[in-house]
């Protein structure tokens, strides 16, 4: 059965880790419907945020596979309960639609804010689960969004051991 | 340039060997590292150099060979140009290596060297590359090396689970029909001797894959056969009447289990296999062992009760007696006074008491081989197994001989692919290096027609070969040859052979249609292979 699944992969900071990474999901004909990276709470460890729909067994094998990856510390799978996860998405439209007093109801009803005001357009910003900035996005389009753009998803996983408690077992392994 | 300058140094010291294709390179480094226990270093040029290293990496990666390549690259201001014989190598190579690195600091290179031969050899070994750019090449620095050992994000000995290895020796003991699968990881780990007391201290029967064959000997009592689709017929039937499978340092590739839904599926599966992303990759074990084969044997074959499996193992010689009585049967109504392809390697394993280093290229004489030499010895079987890679064998003969060098090296191919690398029968000139060739000629590319008759009406599409004078070609690089068609006179051509100082080129005439039975068909199950 397929469902959606986080994937998290933490690295060492390497050139080309990006792409050995999505080529292992490449090979097996899945497609990856987000991807996020930054510096994780180690100095110099990454992490890397991918989202897709699969099958547990697909995942699972991929994961198998991205930790086969030298400069990779470690990968994890967690399905949509296991996790508290984040997307931030910026919506760009005309000023003038500020004199009209329903864009200022739309963006306090949900909880969006406005980053600047130029005097030809301005940006807003909402963060929360997909459909919520999908939400918005619907409630905007009357106005005419001019331009718009959404993040890959961010994610901390539930369970409490951290990182770095991984890393010492590896090294303590090693 | 300034890397082949320094080497020019080192004559004394490095053996370089010139090829003649950066394909037959690396194919070479790969019979080196497979008979030799060490890892095959490889150089090549950018551009064009480093892209025919492509297929050997891929066939180093799935047949886990250790190599360490080690390419030119242009000059770093340069890269993403476009520039002269510049080619995105690591890009192109991340899929099909275990590992690679751009060098564009000269002070990079003693660090990377050492880690590229510690990641080739260690673990599940497999082949790195590291691309060092021109100025990287000319810059001065100041030398210190360390040798690699550890690296955090990479761990290649795992630890044992002694609770996994008491479940596994608890289905042991219990077990009426345990059947055992090995693959190249034994030799890869070295053990071959924990391998054999464990073998002999359970009274299991042992059946190889094509890489395994040799890590356990051919005339053991204990060994019953080989696996797969053109394997033994016991043990591709005991696989699905055994009750306990028990598989070492293999991977349960397609080409041996058939279909997966029809395999072993009333057994219960030891996996021991050092990549963890192989278990439960294919066959889902029961107990899976993320283990180095030596030390999970060592502690296995001490946890085990001392153990004969008589009833057991006269199954599959009965099964074995069929076999052997269906190809027989087969060969007298095909009566012809054409050589067999079968004929030509039981004598030679026979002359050879199967203790010479075979190296094969990919088709029906690579099954043959398989079959019917006699592998007693560890690392004796250099053929492409995972990739099928036609081609290999005449530069993997030449690199196996650098590496065994007292050994008598042998490289059967077909005639197809032995057109594929031939001209490195000029490194064999150059470098004057003994390596015995013969070519099994039935002027078609075998396997595929093998398949066309059994499976598209022989329909022979684009399968039969014209060949050129093979004696010929050999004598224009200076190597002896001969060629022979009648059975009469096999035993003293592959003697003239074998007798002959340095290297020889001898082509048998065999029969042009015929098939490589027993086979598993495509999609078939383990159990329905056909003896005919």
């Amino acid at each position: 059965m397929e469902k959606i699944y986080t994937v998290s992969v933490f690295t060492e900071n390497s050139i080309g880790m990006l792409n050995r990474i999505t080529i292992i999901f490449t090979r097996r004909h899945l497609n990856i419907d987000s991807i996020t990276a930054s510096e994780s709470e180690v100095k110099d460890v990454f992490r890397y945020t991918i989202v897709l729909r699969t099958s547990k067994e697909q995942v699972d094998k991929v994961i198998g596979q991205i930790e086969k990856l030298v400069d990779v510390l470690k990968a994890f799978v967690h399905e949509e309960s296991e996790i508290v996860h984040q997307e931030i998405a910026l919506y760009k439209i005309k000023t003038d639609n500020l004199t009209n007093g329903s864009v200022e109801k739309v963006i306090r009803e949900n909880y969006a804010r406005i980053l600047t005001v130029d005097p030809m357009f301005m940006v807003i910003e909402k963060t929360g689960h997909v459909e919520e900035t999908q939400l918005l996005f619907e409630k905007l389009k009357p106005f005419g969004i001019l331009e718009f753009a959404r993040s890959g998803r961010v994610a901390v996983t539930k369970p409490m051991k951290e990182l770095s408690t991984y890393l010492k077992e590896i090294e303590k392994s090693n | 340039m300034p890397i082949y300058d320094a080497l020019y140094d080192y004559t004394d010291s490095i053996n370089h060997v010139l090829v003649r294709h950066e394909q037959g390179a690396i194919h070479a480094a790969q019979g080196y590292a497979r008979v030799s226990d060490k890892t095959g270093v490889v150089f090549a040029t950018s551009g064009p150099g480093a892209t025919n290293l492509i297929t050997g990496l891929a066939d180093a990666l799935i047949d886990s060979t250790p190599l360490v390549c080690i390419t030119g690259q242009v000059a770093s201001h340069l890269l993403g140009t476009d520039a002269f014989q510049e080619t995105d190598i690591i890009g192109i190579s991340a899929p099909i290596t275990k590992w690679n690195y751009q060098i564009t600091k000269a002070h990079e290179i003693p660090s990377v060297i050492a880690k590229a031969f510690f990641i080739a050899s260690s673990g599940r070994p497999g082949p790195v590359l590291i691309d060092i750019t021109k100025d990287a090449q000319f810059e001065s620095m100041q030398f210190y090396y360390e040798k690699c050992t550890k690296i955090r994000s990479y761990y290649p000995n795992p630890e044992l689970n002694k609770d996994s290895v008491e479940e596994a020796a608890k289905l042991i003991n219990q077990a009426k029909k345990p059947f055992l699968l090995i693959g190249q990881g034994i030799m890869l780990s070295n053990a071959e001797k924990e391998l054999k007391e464990f073998v002999e201290k359970s009274g299991i029967p042992v059946a190889s894959t094509l890489l395994g064959l040799g890590a356990f000997p051919k005339n053991h009592p204990l060994y019953v056969g080989y696996l797969g689709m053109h394997g033994d017929y016991a043990p591709n039937i005991k696989t699905n009447e055994c009750d306990v499978l028990i598989a070492i340092g293999m991977r349960f590739d397609d080409r041996v289990t058939g279909d997966v839904s029809r395999y072993a599926k009333q057994a219960k599966v030891i996996h021991i296999e050092i990549d963890a992303s192989e278990l439960h990759k294919i066959i889902k074990a029961d107990v899976p062992i993320h283990a180095d084969a030596k030390e999970a044997l060592k502690l296995l074959t001490a946890s085990i009760n001392k153990n004969q499996h008589d009833l057991w193992l006269e199954e599959f010689k009965s099964a074995k007696k069929t076999e052997v009585d269906t190809l027989k049967q087969s060969a007298e109504i095909l009566h012809s006074e054409e050589l067999k392809m079968n004929e030509v390697i039981e004598l030679l394993s026979e002359i050879t008491h199967g203790e010479a280093i075979v190296v094969t290229d990919v088709g029906q004489h690579q099954m043959m081989a398989a079959r019917y030499y006699q592998f007693n010895k560890s690392k004796s079987n250099i053929t492409s197994g995972g990739l099928g890679t036609m081609g290999f064998a005449l530069p993997a003969a030449i690199g196996a001989k650098f590496g065994a060098p007292k050994n008598t090296v042998i490289a059967i191919i077909g005639d197809g692919g032995f057109q594929m690398t031939v001209q490195e029968l000029g490194t064999i000139l150059q470098s004057k290096i003994d390596v015995k060739i013969v070519i099994l000629n039935n002027r078609f590319l075998g396997m595929v027609r093998q398949w066309q008759q059994l499976f598209f009406e022989k329909r022979y599409s684009f399968t039969e070969m014209i060949s050129p004078d093979f004696v010929a070609l050999a004598k224009a690089y200076s190597i002896e040859a001969a060629k022979i068609e009648n059975r009469a006179n096999l035993k003293d051509a592959l003697l003239k052979m074998l007798n002959h100082e340095g290297s020889y080129l001898l082509e048998v005439m065999v029969a042009k249609e015929e098939n490589v039975f027993p086979m598993v068909p495509t999609g078939a199950s383990v159990s329905e292979i056909r003896l005919k």
